[in-house]
């Protein structure tokens, strides 16, 4: 604005004015702000790991896999999606999932869900140490048709054997609704359908919904009406959001969110894994950004966002790409 | 609050919106209810930004001919307020030195206000000479960045100021106020939201219309955005707020949309983006006026912008510039 001075790099007040915003996790003063409208904790789940990297081209190998789930452990993160039990005929970037899961730190304190489509990967799963597992519905016929191969009723019947196994088994099930606000194929979504997919998975014994914006169209005030559907037929502290900044919307989407009561945020470290549905665009939203924001909320997460940080510059190293995450990008400046 | 004289209007209150284009690119189609609640706004004025802040704050020079084409294109995109250049001196901003030039060479739409930047009473007769029919000052809520950034402290600068506003008063031309580093400053690091009511406070007292609160380096987060607006709100009228967010921690959209639930309406931008952050080099400065767009579309409000029409203007002055759009929605309509 004005007329404008160059680059200062080291500017102690600028800094300091960022590390109040970059603090590394204790307990912030409550602000009112804060105290009146919006959760006091939000629990992050990391989805870089296996949603973003499944995004990504390059092949990563099983050892920068297990490092980076291992410094995402450290970085505070309470939990983290580790792999997919996916067939690697589909999936070529999670096709070394035994050896990930085998192979990473296990922080007590920390989760480590992976995703199963069906009883076969959850068997893989377990024998490989899972202790938890998600599966993913779609609001969408044409996107459950299309991506899997089966109309959300079938999916939903197969899902059905892997919780009722998990149930007898003690292994928690979260469930994924995708096209929550939109579906590539058909466009707007209803938010009753979101709401009833959501029950059906709830029912079967889900412990957590994520209610999942797959491509990122979603506003504020779409995200505002089907969390109104959702919010009748399951209890809010079971309800997560996972959107996509594919349009720049996913800040705004989780900020009216955890206005609503939302306290579990999904998001990838870097904003890795780009939008299968739009070539170039992004997809995951970083969770360095959101991080951030819940900081300057006053909202704890116990997440060290300096150390997400360098988790991120880490990945992004080993992917040779720039970080999608504008908090990454803009600190990369003062070395903090 | 001083007693207020008669002050001028600018032209595009008078006259009538344009409609939007039938067939558009877009968010999932919301009704036009008050989603933002019952103080949100039904209609949002955007300022955009881009030919002045935005080209301001990017390396390569544009040619005349290019910015006048840039802000031909926009003034069809149906935006109400295109801020055209800077009356500045060349050697302080290379990039607006041919400022006399470009607001001769535009065509003035009806309805479409081009006001222009002016540090001081010389820079607005110069603007004047050159056909401005309206103008913008620019102070700041932080003292070292004032004396930093045009070499005199807050009051001074307003001072100067008094100067432009009787001149600007007997011209019967609008002028608008921009408020600096509102969230955060670069040198002072945290900035008290009583100092940001006091500086709009004597801005909107000088007589300037509009008071466009700026976060220059982009540290807000929603809270302290309520913070500071519930501050100003006490003593400048929400009618004459604007919010001018930058987007270099990605926080730009969550701020703005606190900003609407609080009821403002005016919202500054630029197109694709542009204009990086002069003190975090390589990071992202304005927020896209695409995006924004997006986000207000989705909730329902009018603007009176056609998104097509501003992402063919964005895909324009990116090709002029040789670089990559900042806005998420360009990225991910065009299929590269």
């Amino acid at each position: 604005m004005g007329t404008v001075p160059s680059a200062l790099k080291h500017c102690l007040s600028y800094q300091h004015l960022l590390r109040e915003q970059l603090w590394s996790g204790e307990p912030p003063p409550a602000q009112e702000y804060q105290k009146s409208e919006l959760p006091e904790y939000v629990k992050i789940i990391e989805v870089g790991p296996r949603d973003g990297l499944q995004n990504e081209k390059v092949i990563v190998p099983t050892d920068i896999k297990i490092e980076l789930i291992n410094q995402l452990a450290k970085a505070g993160l309470p939990v983290i999606e580790v792999t997919s039990f996916v067939s690697s005929k589909w999936v070529p970037q999670m096709a070394d999932h035994t050896e990930v899961m085998r192979g990473i730190e296990r922080h007590p304190g920390v989760r480590y869900p992976v995703l199963t489509p069906n009883l076969r990967g959850f068997h893989s799963a377990i024998s490989a140490g899972a202790t938890e597992v998600s599966v993913f519905g779609a609001a969408s016929e044409s996107f459950s048709k299309r991506n899997i191969n089966c109309s959300i009723e079938e999916s939903i019947e197969r899902f059905e054997e892997v919780a009722k196994l998990a149930r007898n088994m003690n292994i928690p099930v979260r469930g994924y609704v995708s096209c929550a606000l939109g579906c590539p194929y058909e466009g707007n979504i209803k938010p009753v359908k979101v709401a009833e997919v959501s029950k059906r998975l709830y029912s079967m014994g889900c412990y957590e919904i994520s209610l999942a914006d797959t491509i990122g169209v979603g506003t504020p005030g779409s995200m505002k009406r089907m969390l109104e559907a959702v919010m009748k037929e399951i209890p809010l502290t079971a309800l997560a959001v996972h959107c996509h900044d594919t349009y720049g919307q996913a800040l705004a989407n989780i900020l009216t969110a955890m206005q609503m009561g939302v306290s579990v945020v999904d998001s990838a470290v870097a904003g890795l894994g780009g939008c299968p549905y739009a070539k170039g665009a992004t997809g995951n939203v970083a969770t360095e950004d959101v991080i951030y924001m819940l900081n300057g909320l006053g909202i704890n997460t116990g997440v060290n966002l300096y150390k997400v940080i360098e988790a991120g510059n880490f990945i992004c190293t080993a992917l040779s790409r720039k970080t999608n995450s504008k908090v990454a990008q803009a600190s990369s400046v003062f070395e903090l | 609050m001083a007693a207020l004289t008669r002050r001028a209007v600018p032209r595009w209150a008078a006259a009538a919106l344009r409609p939007m284009s039938a067939a558009r690119p877009g968010p999932p189609v919301t009704p036009p209810s008050p989603q933002l609640g019952s103080a949100g706004p039904r209609r949002v004025k955007i300022v955009e930004v881009g030919p002045r802040d935005g080209l301001q704050n990017e390396q390569a020079v544009v040619p005349t001919e290019v910015k006048i084409r840039f802000i031909d294109m926009l003034s069809e995109t149906g935006l109400p307020v295109i801020e055209a250049t800077s009356f500045v001196s060349p050697k302080w901003v290379p990039q607006m030195a041919d400022h006399a030039e470009v607001l001769k060479g535009i065509e003035k739409f009806p309805g479409v206000s081009y006001p222009v930047l002016i540090p001081n009473l010389k820079g607005f007769q110069a603007a004047v000479t050159a056909g401005a029919r309206e103008v913008s000052i620019f102070g700041a809520a932080s003292e070292l960045f004032s004396k930093k950034n045009i070499n005199c402290s807050i009051d001074e600068s307003l001072q100067r100021f008094s100067e432009v506003m009787e001149a600007a008063r007997a011209a019967n031309i609008p002028v608008r106020g921009y408020v600096s580093c509102v969230l955060g400053c670069p040198y002072e690091g945290k900035i008290a939201p009583a100092k940001v009511a006091e500086v709009a406070k004597k801005m909107y007292a000088m007589g300037c219309y509009e008071i466009s609160l700026g976060d220059t380096i982009g540290v807000g987060t929603p809270g302290s955005m309520k913070e500071m607006l519930s501050a100003v709100m006490k003593e400048v009228p929400l009618g004459a707020l604007a919010v001018h967010c930058h987007d270099t921690y990605g926080q730009a959209l969550a701020n703005t949309l606190v900003a609407l639930q609080m009821g403002v309406s005016v919202v500054d931008s630029s197109v694709s983006g542009l204009g990086g952050c002069p003190y975090a080099q390589g990071a992202s400065g304005n927020v896209a006026t695409e995006d924004l767009v997006y986000m207000l579309d989705g909730l329902g409000i009018h603007t009176g912008v056609d998104l097509q029409k501003l992402m063919d203007v964005g895909a324009f002055i990116c090709k002029a510039l040789n670089r990559r759009s900042n806005s998420k929605v360009a990225q991910a309509t065009c299929r590269l």
